[in-house]
């Protein structure tokens, strides 16, 4: 044990500075979402629409309409359009709590994004049960991360915690397959209240991939109400670090209407 | 099919056939159905020794078949699957109840998986005995399964795990898409096995569509597929030191993998995805001299945490002659990948069944006999190690050159695709229908393999050695239950 301890002292610290001001987010190349750029689109060109497995681009008249709450961060849509009016970028922070933000709008304009009081006692001190619904296990994976030395959520005065009864967020992953519906309700149910839940992923969203067969539904919407949407594939921690924080107010939502602002 | 030799059986022939095989030391490794035409077929996908061709028995036009579960437990699943998605029947299967989803064939929609297919629990009448059933939903962040233990005071008598909760019928995502776009969708079957899938899948199209891939995307993709066994095996040595209590010892296998996630990411665009398309790579990378170098440094690291490891008395006494996997059971159950060559069985199908550019890199396979705990983490670290040598080998050798070519399979075609992913073989099976696009997608996880193996280790041990040993298989549930 010695060995170890000595070990631990000697190696210094791992964790990261970030999101103050000069740490490292550790996602540098990271590629979030495809930024849309209307002024380059091409009219009567579908090509992105055609690609993007999740319908997350349907066509309208003189341009598209995104949904990156649809959006599975496959780059497809970059490499199909010809016009440079999707490209890649780093914006993979993408943490809304109106989902009507996720949808690209010409103004960039939102519904004022308001301090909750009821969450003020909470800022300090948030207790998260995360219940996978279905997930592929790569939201598992980040999510898994936030532990790890580097990110230490736990200095964030943020916990995952094995019972609902302890939680005030529930974090949600996965499409919600039918098999995980019942357990899912279950959960929240157990929650005391003040309570609120958080949908981490694409699939937690919308659906993602398996969005409505046989097996999936889509997502939390119709399920359970949903106060934190980040869609991503997976988001990475720093993302879900930062949409946590800003669910807290400690944070500013930066996105609003499918764009990173600021 | 490409990449196998087909033999077209009667119902009949079908155990004859297995016996033989079983005979000569093959295995039959997954089965699966569709129905071209209205027609229903059944592959069965079988691999003999030092063969490197695989084969493939089709079975047309029956809807009732004799089991092959007694001459291969491991079908027994693959069939289970079959009755609750194509709503065939399998005479005399030794466990003839729903696996995947709750009603056959009607009311697919409102079916709950896994809900009713709970297989009998024996029925224990005696005073002492508890009946603990744990999950779906589990303490930590986890994956969602359910588990049933019967036990009195420490000791299990009886293990069932309840799984397929997670069932998101990813076979059927596939179905109507587009061959070169469908590799996003592989790569969304198990997100820790990316690589591995997008791999197989590619490997699957490629040689429906018969192409060439130029030798840097060959190349690139070995680079890829061993850097995504890197972090896994990574996470999967601060996982088992969680279970075994050495905080540090956690700490610095997390941190190691988020540095190998963050490797990734500066090379890819991702930390988990893959760059993989049918024909090559999606886009060039450049590896630089910066990812050889950051390669060595983690391998540094990586060599004093295991030193470390190996010294930590409180964490090898927890591991040896923990879980034990014997060579049979391992053979007879299916396991694949470091858990099968912890227990003695050397297979690899990167060495057995060449692929991609493996052919002629230095491979080594290490193999333990013993079968516990200890073994399936000495497994995977020798294979960290031996991933490093075939990283740094790889950035040698890699020339400039296109790395893309056009790979459109035909009408009608059909290809089979393997890789050893991080846990073991994964099988993808690829049709593509009269109109060019994908018709059926068979996907062979090996989680799949590994959780029918795992049970059989959990029966007679004790209640403080089953997080441990349930984490020194390192399975996941989305890849079982997809």
């Amino acid at each position: 044990m010695a060995l170890w301890t000595l070990f631990g002292l000697a190696s210094g610290k791992a964790t990261t500075a970030w999101p103050r001001a000069g740490g490292d987010s550790g996602q540098d190349g990271v590629l979030g979402m495809p930024r849309y750029n209307p002024a380059a689109c091409r009219e009567g060109c579908a090509e992105c629409a055609a690609v993007c497995p999740t319908h997350a681009i349907e066509l309208l008249e003189g341009g598209v309409a995104v949904d990156y709450g649809r959006c599975v961060v496959c780059q497809l849509c970059t490499e199909a359009c010809p016009a440079n009016a999707m490209t890649p970028s780093e914006d993979w922070a993408f943490g809304v709590r109106d989902r009507q933000d996720l949808l690209w709008s010409e103004t960039g304009a939102s519904s004022p994004a308001q301090a909750a009081s009821d969450r003020k006692a909470f800022r300090r001190s948030l207790h998260i049960r995360h219940v996978d619904a279905g997930s592929c296990n790569g939201c598992e994976s980040e999510l898994q991360a936030l532990n790890n030395p580097f990110y230490n959520l736990h200095r964030l005065g943020m916990f995952f915690t094995a019972s609902p009864r302890f939680a005030d967020l529930l974090l949600v992953t996965g499409p919600v397959t039918h098999a995980m519906r019942e357990p899912l309700k279950a959960a929240y149910e157990a929650m005391a209240e003040p309570r609120w839940v958080m949908a981490v992923g694409t699939c937690a969203v919308s659906g993602g991939i398996s969005a409505g067969n046989y097996a999936s539904g889509t997502g939390l919407e119709g399920v359970l109400p949903v106060d934190l949407y980040l869609p991503g594939c997976p988001p990475n921690p720093a993302a879900i670090m930062e949409a946590l924080l800003m669910f807290l107010d400690r944070a500013p939502q930066r996105v609003r209407g499918g764009r990173i602002h600021g | 099919m490409i990449g196998t030799q087909a033999r077209t059986l009667a119902p009949d022939e079908l155990q004859p056939a297995a016996q033989d095989l079983l005979a000569a030391g093959g295995r039959v490794r997954f089965a699966y159905a569709w129905s071209p035409d209205g027609v229903v077929e059944v592959r069965y996908i079988a691999s003999i020794p030092d063969r490197r061709v695989f084969e493939s028995w089709v079975v047309k036009g029956f809807r009732e078949l004799p089991s092959l579960a007694a001459v291969f437990p491991s079908i027994g699943w693959y069939e289970r699957e079959m009755m609750d998605v194509n709503g065939l029947r399998f005479t005399d299967h030794p466990e003839p109840y729903p696996l995947v989803l709750k009603d056959s064939g009607e009311e697919l929609v409102n079916a709950i998986p896994a809900a009713t297919g709970r297989p009998r629990l024996p029925k224990i009448d005696a005073v002492d005995v508890q009946q603990l059933p744990f999950g779906p939903i589990r303490a930590d962040v986890l994956e969602s399964a359910e588990f049933t233990f019967v036990y009195v005071g420490e000791h299990i008598i009886h293990y069932q795990p309840r799984l397929f909760f997670k069932h998101r019928g990813m076979e059927t995502c596939f179905e109507g898409a587009d061959s070169g776009r469908a590799v996003v969708t592989a790569e969304r079957v198990s997100a820790v096995g990316s690589v591995a899938h997008a791999l197989a899948y590619c490997e699957a199209v490629e040689r429906a569509a018969d192409c060439a891939i130029p030798t840097r995307a060959r190349a690139v993709r070995v680079l890829l597929a061993e850097m995504e066994r890197i972090y896994n095996h990574l996470h999967y040595l601060g996982h088992l030191s969680h279970t075994t209590t050495l905080k540090v010892g956690e700490a610095q296998g997390k941190l190691l993998e988020e540095k190998a996630k963050q490797l990734n990411a500066r090379l890819t665009g991702s930390r988990l995805r893959s760059l993989l398309a049918p024909g090559g790579l999606r886009r060039d990378l450049d590896p630089g001299r910066w990812l050889g170098d950051a390669l060595e440094d983690l391998r540094e690291e990586f060599t004093t945490y295991v030193e470390k490891l190996e010294n930590s008395e409180s964490h090898l006494d927890r591991l040896i002659t923990t879980g034990l996997l014997t060579q049979k059971v391992a053979f007879d159950q299916g396991a694949t990948g470091p858990v099968a060559r912890a227990s003695g069985i050397d297979r690899d199908l990167r060495r057995d069944h060449p692929y991609a550019h493996y052919d002629g890199l230095p491979l080594t396979t290490p193999t333990f006999e013993d079968g516990d705990a200890y073994a399936r983490e000495r497994v995977r670290m020798a294979e960290v190690e031996a991933s490093f040598v075939l990283c740094q080998r790889i950035l040698l050798l890699l020339e400039p050159g296109p790395v893309r070519v056009e790979c459109k399979p035909a009408p009608l075609a059909e290809g089979l695709g393997w890789t050893e992913g991080p846990r073991g073989s994964v099988y993808y099976a690829v049709h593509v229908g009269g109109d060019g696009r994908l018709a059926r997608v068979k996907v062979k996880s090996p989680s799949f393999s590994n959780w029918r193996a795992f049970p059989f280790t959990v029966h007679d041990s004790n209640m403080m050695d089953y997080a441990i040993n349930e984490a020194s298989f390192g399975l996941t549930i989305a890849g079982c239950d997809r």
